[in-house]
């Protein structure tokens, strides 16, 4: 049936649901929240397990032969109970780009649960452009010496290796001339400077002084690997635009839960007409940020190109807008409560908010959008 | 009509730019204008530099050592201290309970408390909140019963600012609960040295330590320690809504965020241009500064009004909601603005004297922590559903 999940799909999203209700309690979260490495490596292994991390990957590479599609269900699902584990990072985006680059032999450690992965797709001064790239890979005999400062790797503590786009020719933001690096997270000249996120993850400000990186440390084309990140990124876009639909339905179903609990003036809040109409609002941006990022996904199965990139746009500038009205009505209507730290809500009001500019935020998004429908903004 | 303020207005603004310029510690300058975190002293330190220049209680009349200031010069000091980075002075003496004294308290409870509220000898804090009352202040729990010459406090006060830095609290407190509840409700000053308090922190979101839990097991407080007459502790509270509610405003704090804001995006790259040029943004700043010119003439129509000897009725309540819509926006404005630099959580680096170069650009550390904060101002001082339900019902006669 034609905008429906399939019966396995379903399977993998209830099975999904029931690894959070069972074993992701919010207390669970804080405390791997706060460990040393911010998630569970006994969690990891059960994704291994359960075959979550080869979800997205070709039967050839070892996985399970589905797509964006399926690791969009894991990221919603993970998002209801907020995981903390670095599945958008090792295997959507790093995978995704080893995949994209045949790289098959890795592939299989990362299926395995054995490899973590960090990509540096930001610049402090790129904004969200991902073709302003001021990282520098000079050649020196066979090998590639890099040097540059990428910001804010998320997953960049726990990664084995860090996928790094650098500039092999061209101006700093031309898109070709862009070479992709995997290298070594502890290659000489690789410096972390690693703190947690604002909601509660883990990244690193990763500097490069002369690296040196063999030829066979290139990913892809030498040149064009806007090639493989762009698409990656279109697809890690619509993975995180489906996350947050199973935040902003936590936040709808926590909200709800509370005003129907909580009484003022003799009555639970749900019974004022006002508080019910807000949360009719909050519930139509959910199910919407749902649909959008359902379409972003299958679009992004259907193969690269621009209407993969216009529906991951599309759906990233609907669901950075309305998540932040969901996150902040949320808040409203729990009152002091929904300040407090100890109170579930606030974190998913902050993971929310994060992802409103993961991958650009929503003007960056509606400027995509435009620009590949063929239209002129600014 | 006129739009121009007068000469003697404008002197006195050059005056209170000149006492800042000159009084102000620069580091805790430093500290409001990059939000670092401010300690209790930050606050007291200006406060009495204020009060050594005649300044400790801007509102007050003269007699109880104010500076007996007009509406339009009250609002000047405001918006001069708020836009060129003063810590706010705490308004739970100057504000609340010290224009309640004023009006309903004992002689001696004047001579007491006035002095060092004016002085900040003593700090204050607000016990009105319970877990069971919020918005519906009036089903408050906390007992006082009447032993001699004494009450005895029993419950619970919750949302506290600043309790641990508090000497005093005032409460309301209930003393019968026989009688529909707002005629049941007293008004006690509590010493929170008395045995029986136990203040316990609530961390927001993040991680700030603002707020509090305070419990009172069997605490005894002198009948002399009630301001007004017993059950009469809700009129007080009505009293205390309407006193002073034109400083809700923050006209001053929001145009120096808009500085920042403007500051921020001209050093913010996007697309090789400092963002400020880009069309959106640009138009954001651009809808920011008219709604901040919309407040600034809304409050300026309402201290003109109150200069006639009008007092603000729900103009208040317009007043609370747009500015803390404005704060908000602003700060949702500043987060933006920082792309990727809005994630990374630094709390060392918003300590003043942190020395180490910061993650990101250095003004970037307290901008998501700040927004995060700000979802406060729509749920404090009644909610802005409570406000909206003032005006529907005092305005609109719904
Ligand atoms: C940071 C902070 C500092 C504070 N400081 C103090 C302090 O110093 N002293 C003190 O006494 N209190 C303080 N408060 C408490 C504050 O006044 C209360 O949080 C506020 O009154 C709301 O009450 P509540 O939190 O119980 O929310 P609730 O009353 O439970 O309200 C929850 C939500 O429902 C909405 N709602 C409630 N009733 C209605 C209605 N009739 N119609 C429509 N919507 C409604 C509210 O607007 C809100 O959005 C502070 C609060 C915060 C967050």
């Amino acid at each position: 049936m034609p905008f429906a999940l399939t019966d396995e799909q379903k399977l993998l999203q209830e099975s999904v649901d029931r690894f959070v209700e069972r074993d992701y309690g919010f207390d669970v979260r804080t405390r791997l929240a706060e460990s040393e490495t911010g998630w569970s490596a006994e969690n990891w292994a059960r994704f291994a397990e359960l075959g979550w991390l080869g979800v997205p990957f070709d039967e050839a590479a070892g996985g399970y032969g589905g797509g964006p599609v399926e690791a969009g269900l894991i990221a919603e699902g993970l998002g209801k109970g907020l995981a903390v584990e670095p599945y958008l990072w090792t295997v959507v985006l790093g995978g995704g780009l080893l995949a994209r680059a045949g790289r098959n032999d890795l592939l299989e450690e990362l299926i395995a649960g054995n490899l973590q992965l960090a990509t540096g797709f930001a610049e402090p001064q790129a904004r969200y452009a991902l073709h302003d790239v001021a990282t520098k890979a000079e050649r020196s005999g066979g090998d590639y010496v890099l040097t540059g400062q990428k910001a804010v790797v998320f997953n960049a503590p726990s990664a084995d290796r860090l996928i790094v786009p650098a500039r092999t020719a061209g101006g700093q933001t031309e898109s070709r001339g862009i070479t992709l690096f995997l290298l070594p997270a502890g290659a000489d000249g690789i410096a972390l400077r690693p703190y947690r996120t604002m909601d509660d993850g883990r990244a690193a400000e990763v500097t490069l002084s002369s690296v040196r990186a063999g030829g066979d440390t290139v990913l892809g084309e030498v040149d064009d690997g806007m090639a493989l990140i762009e698409p990656a990124i279109d697809v890690a876009t619509a993975v995180v635009c489906c996350e947050a639909a199973g935040v902003m339905q936590a936040l709808v179903s926590q909200t709800r839960e509370y005003i129907g609990t909580r009484k003022q003036f003799g009555v639970p809040l749900s019974s004022f007409q006002v508080l019910q109409h807000r949360m009719a609002e909050m519930f139509i941006h959910k199910e919407q940020t749902q649909s959008m990022a359902y379409m972003a996904a299958v679009r992004a199965a259907a193969g690269d190109g621009p209407a993969a990139s216009r529906a991951a746009s599309a759906a990233k500038a609907y669901a950075s807008e309305k998540g932040k009205l969901v996150g902040q009505e949320a808040i409203q209507m729990h009152g002091g409560m929904g300040m407090t730290r100890e109170m579930p809500i606030s974190s998913f009001f902050k993971r929310i908010t994060m992802i409103g500019s993961l991958f650009g935020d929503a003007d960056h998004h509606l400027d995509r959008f435009a620009d590949l429908s063929g239209g002129r903004t600014g | 009509m006129d739009l121009d303020i007068s000469a003697e207005d404008l002197a006195f603004r050059d005056e209170v730019r000149a006492f800042i310029d000159r009084s102000l510690p620069s580091d805790t300058r430093e500290k409001v204008r990059r939000g670092l975190k401010l300690t209790k002293e930050d606050h007291v330190n200006w406060h009495r530099i204020l009060h050594a220049n005649g300044w400790g209680a801007p509102g007050w009349p003269v007699e109880y050592g104010g500076p007996d200031w007009t509406p339009m010069q009250r609002h000047i000091f405001e918006e001069e201290t708020g836009r060129n980075h003063c810590p706010r002075l705490m308004p739970f003496g100057l504000k609340m309970v010290g224009p309640v004294i004023q009006a309903f308290g004992s002689d001696e409870q004047k001579a007491q408390h006035l002095p060092k509220i004016a002085s900040s000898e003593i700090q204050w804090c607000q016990g009105y909140s319970e877990p069971g009352a919020g918005s519906d202040l009036a089903s408050l729990k906390t007992r006082a019963v009447r032993d001699g010459d004494t009450y005895i406090v029993n419950g619970q006060k919750t949302w506290t600012t600043a309790a641990h830095w508090a000497d005093w609290i005032f409460c309301l407190v209930r003393t019968d609960d026989t009688v529909k509840k707002q005629e049941g409700i007293s008004f006690l000053l509590i010493d929170m040295a008395t045995p029986g308090i136990a203040v316990k922190p609530i961390i927001t979101m993040e991680g700030g330590h603002e707020v509090n839990e305070v419990f009172f097991d069997d605490v005894v407080v002198p009948v002399s320690n009630r301001v007004g007459a017993e059950n009469k502790g809700w009129t007080i509270a009505k009293f205390l809504l309407g006193h002073e509610r034109t400083s809700i405003a923050e006209i001053g704090r929001s145009k120096a965020q808009l500085e920042k804001l403007t500051e921020i995006a001209a050093a913010e790259q996007k697309d090789g241009a400092p963002l400020i040029d880009d069309p959106r943004f640009r138009e954001k700043i651009a809808r920011a500064e008219i709604d901040l010119m919309a407040l600034e003439m809304t409050l300026l129509r309402v201290v003109s009004a109150e200069s006639a000897g009008r007092v603000p009725g729900p103009e208040a309540s317009l007043l609370k909601i747009r500015a803390t819509e404005l704060q908000q926006e602003l700060g949702e404005l500043l987060m933006e603005a920082i792309g990727y630099y809005s994630h990374p959580d630094t709390p060392e680096a918003r300590e003043f004297g942190w020395n180490e170069p910061s993650v990101g650009p250095d003004y970037a550390v307290s901008l998501s922590p700040a927004y995060f904060n700000l979802r406060k101002t729509s749920i404090y001082g009644g909610s802005n559903e409570v406000q909206r339900g003032i005006i529907s019902k005092m305005v609109l006669g719904f």
